[in-house]
């Protein structure tokens, strides 16, 4: 196993080099020019004093490795020097964003939070009402409770979140009035009452967020469910005399999460992904909306850190999805 | 002396052969959900084809006087806030999404198959295509769809025209970025079809690869890219309206589903019943393609078929 994840982490960095070589020569070709929101009135020779500063003039390779330096070496060390106050950073060009003029990182991990809060507690409540209905409807297969959870599911996924988003502002911010629209990032909690205020405004999001999430889990928890249901160590659990409370939510319940669990975890990078959608719908200042406010700015150093930062978070949880599987299912080896 | 109308096997073996294909229909007709989604996907085929010749008020003709009413005789969806009829652009609109929906899902199922028939069928390009799979698997999808179209929106309409060119753009992006799937189920059905006998008696006649391919494995491994083309075309609808949502699809006075819903939102104080329709034409359409691949793939199953 220890094997297997160390040819594993060493098959990652050439797959992450040449997904940020893709990214960079992708972006290569981008129309852009950096300088095309300077004012007119800045004569050409300043400009190009300007377009060398940022290191535009000089080679494809060298810019790609110079941002390679920086995304893997210079950026690491200004995180340790703001975590521990050192100053081993000092003097080292950082990833600049163009369009603000300020460190590319400093700005991602600004946004972090907001993404955090409202995408990953999505996940968990997606993922936690999806194991009991799954469960349920598994046990109960073809019943009304399981054609109610295939029903209300295959909506989960049917429906884009935006649609599923703007509904909910219709309903209960334009109709009701219970919720607020736009979520509001400057929101400092401090007391009881700006606590209910933040739950009013997450509220939306996370919902439309978590029914997502729960539609598609819970499909893969059934299916997984009524696989190990007729499975003969369940005919063995029930003929020892077992009761059905304990064959079902320790024998078979266990057996199935196996499958799900890495399903679970192969969904997180898709999330930070979906969410740029439903970001953008209640105005939630998160990554996904940092990348698209980048892309309609042509932000182009902006742009190439977050979507290698979401690379670097499919190759990671892939690779954790797979070291799981054998570490739950001791059928599976991987020598 | 046996009556031979009443034996069973008499009547199995006189009975004019039934082709697999009834099987499956009368297999998806129990599937209800899969008939209705079936009935209702057709309906909006043929409102997007014909309904833009049947209904008399074009889609980018402008009425004033007439703006921001609510649904009427004269306009049963009601009209924009340039007094354009909704239901005249909703069917230009869904003509452009369905049109998208169904080029985009049959280059992806074109890419996955080669790509799955070729590294099954060929052991020498089943490794490096394989990898070439798992690369495309870890690329962050939706970020670099928005880039490309960031990228080459220009010169595309410069090329073939505003729409053509945003079209090409949008059915290619979404074709090469969701064919893995499908290119992962066809190698594996391929791979297990290699083993089978009729294969080893096809290759000992002399069979060419290519005739191979053609006339062995591929119409063995049609149901599962049945079912991925279900799911392809909702996939691209979503992706599409997704797209025109974040502001980076179709240009605004060329209605797409997505599109519309987007320039509802600005009006989603004053007139929230305008994100209702375009919204519920892209949910009912993918709920219904959905279903369908439910159905196909229950029907073209045959362990469950019979049940």
């Amino acid at each position: 196993m220890l094997n297997y994840t160390i040819r594993r982490l060493l098959l990652a960095i050439p797959t992450l080099l040449f997904i940020a070589l893709v990214i960079f020569l992708l972006l290569e070709l981008a129309p852009g020019d950096p300088m095309a929101n300077v004012p007119l009135t800045v004569p050409p020779e300043v400009k190009e004093k300007m377009r060398i500063a940022l290191g535009l003039d000089q080679p494809t390779h060298i810019r790609f490795l110079k941002w390679l330096q920086q995304f893997f070496w210079v950026e690491p060390l200004h995180m340790i020097d703001a975590l521990f106050g050192t100053h081993w950073g000092d003097g080292m060009q950082r990833i600049i964003s163009w369009q603000s003029r300020s460190p590319v990182m400093d700005i991602v991990w600004q946004r972090i939070p907001q993404t955090l809060w409202v995408v990953g507690l999505s996940y968990v409540l997606g993922a936690l009402i999806a194991v009991p209905v799954g469960v349920i409807s598994a046990y109960r297969q073809y019943s009304f409770i399981d054609q109610l959870g295939t029903f209300i599911s295959m909506i989960g996924f049917s429906v884009p979140t935006f649609f599923t988003g703007v509904l909910m502002i219709v309903i209960f911010s334009v109709w009701l009035g219970w919720f607020p629209s736009i979520y509001d990032t400057t929101l400092v909690v401090h007391d009881w009452e700006t606590f209910v205020k933040q739950l009013k405004q997450m509220i939306m999001p996370v919902s439309v967020l978590a029914l997502y999430n729960a539609a598609q889990i819970s499909r893969f928890m059934r299916a997984s469910m009524l696989d190990n249901l007729n499975q003969d160590y369940v005919r063995t659990a029930r003929a020892k005399g077992l009761k059905e409370k304990t064959v079902v939510l320790v024998h078979v319940l266990r057996n199935s999460m196996i499958p799900v669990v890495t399903v679970i975890a192969l969904g997180v990078p898709q999330v930070f992904g979906g969410a740029i959608i439903t970001e953008q719908v209640f105005k939630v200042n998160g990554l996904g909306q940092l990348l698209i406010t980048a892309i309609q700015a042509n932000d182009l150093p902006m742009v190439q850190t977050l979507t290698f930062i979401f690379a670097i978070l499919i190759v990671v949880f892939n690779l954790i999805a797979d070291i799981l599987y054998g570490v739950l299912d001791p059928r599976i080896r991987y020598d | 002396m046996t009556d031979h109308t009443s034996d069973p096997g008499f009547e199995e073996a006189t009975r004019p052969p039934r082709s697999q294909w009834l099987d499956v229909w009368d297999q998806f007709k129990t599937h209800k959900g899969a008939l209705l989604g079936a009935g209702f996907f057709l309906f909006i085929v043929v409102a997007v084809v014909i309904g833009p010749w049947l209904w008399p008020i074009p889609y980018d003709a402008i009425d004033i006087r007439a703006r921001n009413q609510g649904p009427s005789l004269a306009h049963p969806f009601g009209t924009d806030q340039l007094g354009r009829d909704t239901l005249a652009r909703m069917l230009k609109g869904g003509q452009t999404s369905v049109a998208v929906g169904i080029t985009a899902m049959a280059l992806s199922l074109f890419f996955g198959t080669l790509v799955g028939v070729l590294a099954g069928y060929f052991k020498k390009l089943d490794g490096p295509l394989m990898r070439f799979t798992d690369l495309f698997l870890a690329l962050p999808l939706l970020p670099l769809l928005l880039v490309i179209i960031m990228l080459f929106r220009d010169p595309l309409r410069a090329a073939f025209g505003p729409e053509s060119g945003i079209f090409i753009l949008i059915v290619f992006v979404i074709g090469i970025t969701s064919w893995m799937q499908t290119a992962r189920i066809v190698r594996g059905d391929v791979l297990a079809l290699k083993e089978r006998e009729f294969v080893l008696a096809a290759r000992s006649i002399g069979t060419p690869d290519r005739r191979m391919i053609t006339r062995h494995l591929l119409p063995n491994v049609l149901s599962p890219i049945m079912v991925s083309a279900t799911l392809g075309i909702a996939n691209a609808i979503i992706t599409e309206s997704a797209l025109s949502f974040l502001g980076l699809g179709f240009p605004s006075d060329f209605p797409t589903w997505g599109r519309l819903l987007f320039d509802a939102t600005d009006y989603l104080q004053q007139y929230p019943e305008r994100v209702i329709w375009p919204g519920l034409a892209i949910s009912l359409t993918v709920l219904a393609v959905n279903y369908i691949g439910d159905g196909l793939r229950d029907a073209l199953d045959p362990r469950i078929r019979g049940r």
